[in-house]
C-alpha cells in the first residue's frame, strides 16, 4: 500500500465511515481512552506547557540544521559499520532495500511497525519480490491477515475494529477461541513466534535516529520491535528525513512527550536503542545493519511554509482530540496519514490534486493545535493549504468561487452589504414553508438544511434597530 | 472614568440575532460605557479566509479596519470575531502600512466577557433568569482567544440559574463557519452529538457566547424536536431581569 490507498471519491469515503456505527463506536471509545489518558499523564509531569515548548525547540532546532545532523548520523553509523542510504524518491526507498533483500537471497522478513514503509509502499514490493512478510506489531498483523488492510490511525492503527471483528479475522486463520484479548493476543504471539525462528531480514521504523551516537530508537509495548532488532541477521531500518535529534537528551525529552502524548504512558514498556551492527563480543544484534533515510518530498518540505510539519512526532495526539476522525474515522482520509496531521502531510507528500477536499475536513476548532505536543500550528497550516487550494491551484468550486467574489465586493462595500442583508430575509423566506424555518434549502443552503432547520431571519436588523432608536424611535 | 465602546456586533448577530446585539449595548450601557455603533461595520472576513479565500477577505478586513481605528474599546458579543481582528496584524504582514493600523485594531478588541471581568471588572450583574442552563464553550473563544473562565465568573451570579455542566464541554460543536455547508455530512455527526450532549443535561438553557456556534445548535436542537430548549446567547442571559 502506498500513502494514498484509496481512489473512491472523499464523499463515498466519507459516508462509508459515517455509516459504519462498529467503527465510530470503537473510534469514539479509543479516543476517549486515549485523549483521557495523555491529559492525566500531562498534569502528573507537571509544567506541559514548558515541555511542549522545550519538545517545541528541539525539533526547530534539528529541522533547522537537519543537514549538519543526517551528516553525523551517517558518519557515527558508518564509523560502527553500519551502511546509510539516502532515498530521495520512494522508489529508490524500496530499490535499495529489495537489493539488500536479494543480496542476502532471504526470503523471510519480519517487520516492525513503522509508517514510513507504508509510505514508500515496501510491503507489496516485497511481497511481489515472493517474500515472507510479517508485520510484527499486533495491530499491523491483525490489518496483514485481514487483507493487508489500511491503517486507520498512525499508532494503533487497527483502531477501526473491534473485538469481535478482530476474533473474525482470526478465525480465518484457524483461529478457534474466543475474543477475550489475552486470548487472541497468545495466538498471534504463537504465530509469530515461527516467523521470528525462521527470518533472516528484520526491517524496522525509526521513532529517532540519534545523531551523536549513530543510533536508531524504536519505541514500542509489545516488544516484537526489539525481536526485528535482535533475531535477524540483517536488520533494516527506514526512517522519515525528519525523524533525528541531535542527542540522547533531546531523545529522553521527546519520548517521554511522544508516550505521553500518543498512550498517556510514562515510557512504553520497550524502547529499543540499535547502535549499528553487532560488536564481537555482543551475543545478539545484525550482522548487518542498514539505515535507509527516505526524503520522498520532504527536502520540499523545508523549504516551503509547511516547514513546522517536519517537527512531528507522530503521536496521533492530533487524532485522538479531532472531532471530524471521530465521526469519519481513519479510512475516510484515502491516506495512511489520517486525521488533522494526515490533512496536512498527504496533500504536502502526494499532492493537491488528489487530496483537495482533505484541508477542508476540519472545522478549525484548534483542538489538534492544542494537542500537539510539539507545538505544530496544524489548524493553520491546514488554512494555508485551503488558501494554496483556492488562489495558486484554483482547484476551488466555480460556484464557491462566485460566492467569494461576491462576498469580497459585498462585504468590504458598506451599502452593497446593507442592501444585501436587507432583502436576504425575503429571499430566504421564499424557502420556508411557514415563513419562519427553512427545513429543505437549495444552493449553498442545501448542506445546512440537510440535518438543521434555518429560521428565517427577522426583517429588523440589528442596524435597523439601532437607527430607530438614534431617531428616538425606541426606547 | 467613562469608557467609550465601539460595538462590534458581527454580521450573523445584525442578520440572524439583533437581540442580541440589543442586549450586549443594553448591558454596556448599564454599566457606564458610553456606546456608538459604527454603521459602516460588515462582517470581519472569516468566511472567506477559513475557506482559503485571503485576498478577497482581505478587503472587508481593510473596511473593519478603516470603520474602528478610531475607536477606544472595541467590544464584540463573539470570540471567533473579536480574534479575527487578533489575527489581522499576521494577515496584513506583507502590508506594514495596513499591519500597523491592524495592530492597533487588534490591541483594543475585545471580546464581551472579556471585556466585563477583566476591563470594568464586573462579575455580577444583577441578572435573572429561571432554570436550568448549560454553557457551551466555543473553540475559538477558548483555545484561540484564551478566553476561558469569564463567561462562568458572570454566569454563576446569574440568580435563580441553576447551571449544569456540559458533558465533553471542550468538544467543536461542528460549525466552523463554511465547514457547515462545505463538509455537511461531517458537520451534522458533530452537531447531532453536541445536541445530544446537551439534552443530556436536562437543562431549560443552552447559552454560548458565539452567535455562529448557537444557530448551528439551535438547528440541530429544532430539527430534533427540542425547541424546548432555548438557545440563548450569554448577553441576553445577562441582560435579563
Amino acid at each position: 500500500m502506498s500513502m494514498k490507498f484509496s481512489d473512491a471519491p472523499f464523499k463515498d469515503r466519507l459516508g462509508k465511515g459515517i455509516n459504519d456505527t462498529f467503527m465510530r463506536k470503537a473510534v469514539a471509545g479509543a479516543q476517549e481512552r486515549l485523549a483521557g489518558r495523555r491529559l492525566l499523564a500531562a498534569e502528573t509531569l507537571g509544567n506541559w506547557e514548558q515541555w511542549r515548548e522545550l519538545s517545541e525547540e528541539i525539533r526547530q532546532h534539528t529541522i533547522n540544521n537537519l543537514d549538519f545532523y543526517l551528516n553525523q548520523l551517517t558518519e557515527n553509523i558508518e564509523k560502527l559499520g553500519g551502511h546509510v542510504f539516502f532515498a530521495e524518491t520512494k522508489e529508490d526507498a524500496t530499490k535499495y532495500i529489495a537489493d539488500v533483500v536479494k543480496n542476502k537471497n532471504a526470503k523471510n522478513i519480519v517487520k516492525a511497525k513503522s509508517m514510513v514503509t507504508e509510505e514508500i509502499n515496501l510491503n507489496h514490493v516485497l511481497l511481489d519480490m515472493g517474500c515472507d512478510v510479517v508485520e510484527s506489531d499486533l495491530g499491523e498483523w491483525i490489518l496483514q491477515v485481514d487483507d493487508w488492510e489500511p491503517p486507520s490511525h498512525i499508532v494503533t492503527p487497527a483502531l477501526h475494529k473491534n473485538r469481535e471483528q478482530i476474533r473474525e479475522v482470526f478465525e480465518r486463520q484457524g483461529y478457534k477461541g474466543t475474543s477475550q484479548p489475552e486470548e487472541m493476543a497468545r495466538f498471534a504471539r504463537e504465530r509469530l513466534r515461527e516467523k521470528f525462528l525462521a527470518c533472516e531480514v528484520g526491517i524496522t521504523g525509526c521513532n529517532f535516529a540519534i545523531a551523536e551516537s549513530g543510533s536508531v530508537t524504536l519505541v514500542t509495548n509489545e516488544g516484537n520491535g526489539r525481536m526485528v532488532t535482535t533475531v535477524p541477521k540483517t536488520q533494516i531500518s527506514v526512517m522519515g528525513m525528519e525523524r533525528i535529534v541531535p542527542t540522547f537528551a533531546d531523545m529522553e525529552v521527546l519520548v517521554g512527550m511522544l508516550t505521553r502524548s500518543a498512550v498517556g504512558q510514562k515510557l512504553t514498556s520497550y524502547i529499543s536503542v540499535t547502535t549499528g551492527p553487532k560488536r564481537p563480543d555482543e551475543v545478539d544484534g545484525p550482522e548487518e545493519f542498514h539505515l535507509v533515510v527516505v526524503d520522498n518530498g520532504r527536502s520540499k518540505i523545508l523549504k516551503s511554509e509547511f516547514k513546522q510539519v517536519l517537527q512531528c512526532i507522530r503521536c496521533a495526539a492530533c487524532l485522538n482530540v479531532c472531532p471530524v476522525y471521530r465521526h469519519v474515522g481513519g479510512h475516510a482520509y484515502g491516506s495512511i496519514y489520517s486525521g488533522p496531521i494526515g490533512a496536512v502531510i498527504t496533500p504536502l507528500l502526494g499532492g493537491y490534486k488528489d487530496s483537495k477536499e482533505l484541508p477542508y475536513a476540519s472545522t478549525l476548532c484548534g483542538a489538534c493545535t492544542d494537542a500537539c505536543p510539539v507545538k505544530i500550528p496544524l489548524h493553520q497550516l491546514l488554512l494555508k493549504h485551503r488558501r494554496n487550494i483556492v488562489e495558486k491551484e484554483g482547484l476551488a468550486p466555480i460556484a464557491e468561487q462566485l460566492i467569494f467574489k461576491g462576498y469580497g465586493m459585498g462585504f468590504s462595500n458598506t451599502s452593497l452589504y446593507k442592501l444585501g442583508t436587507k432583502f436576504a430575509p425575503s429571499a430566504l423566506k421564499m424557502m420556508a414553508i411557514d415563513g419562519k424555518t427553512i427545513h429543505d434549502g437549495i444552493g449553498p443552503l442545501k448542506g445546512w438544511t440537510s440535518s438543521r432547520d434555518l429560521p428565517v431571519p427577522t426583517r429588523e436588523r440589528f442596524r435597523d434597530w439601532y437607527e430607530k432608536r438614534e431617531k428616538g424611535g425606541n426606547k | 472614568m467613562k469608557k467609550n465602546v465601539s460595538l462590534f456586533t458581527t454580521c450573523i448577530v445584525d442578520v440572524y440575532y439583533p437581540q442580541v446585539g440589543v442586549a450586549t449595548l443594553e448591558l454596556l450601557e448599564s454599566l457606564g460605557c458610553k456606546v456608538d455603533y459604527p454603521k459602516e461595520q460588515t462582517c470581519c472576513g472569516q468566511p472567506a479566509f477559513n475557506s482559503g479565500y485571503f485576498k478577497d477577505s482581505k478587503k472587508s478586513m481593510r473596511n473593519m479596519i478603516k470603520v474602528f481605528e478610531h475607536a477606544e474599546y472595541v467590544v464584540s458579543p463573539s470570540g471567533s470575531c473579536a480574534f479575527m481582528f487578533k489575527e489581522y496584524p499576521h494577515i496584513f504582514d506583507d502590508e506594514p502600512e495596513w499591519k500597523v493600523r491592524a495592530e492597533k485594531l487588534a490591541a483594543k478588541t475585545y471580546e464581551l466577557t472579556q471585556f466585563l471581568v477583566n476591563v470594568l471588572g464586573v462579575e455580577d450583574l444583577g441578572a435573572k433568569l429561571v432554570g436550568k442552563g448549560t454553557y457551551h464553550t466555543s473553540c475559538h473563544m477558548t483555545r484561540l482567544l484564551g478566553v476561558k473562565e469569564e463567561p462562568f465568573k458572570l454566569l454563576n451570579k446569574v440568580s435563580n440559574l441553576e447551571m449544569i455542566p456540559l458533558p465533553d464541554a471542550d468538544r467543536c460543536c461542528g460549525f466552523g463557519g463554511t465547514f457547515a455547508v462545505k463538509m455537511s455530512d461531517i458537520s451534522e455527526q458533530v452537531v447531532d452529538e453536541k445536541a445530544k450532549s446537551i439534552i443530556s443535561t436536562g437543562a431549560n438553557y443552552l447559552i454560548g457566547a458565539d452567535a455562529g456556534c448557537l444557530l448551528n445548535i439551535a438547528g440541530r436542537l429544532q430539527r430534533l424536536g427540542r425547541e424546548d430548549i432555548k438557545v440563548l446567547h450569554i448577553a441576553e442571559v445577562l441582560n435579563s431581569k
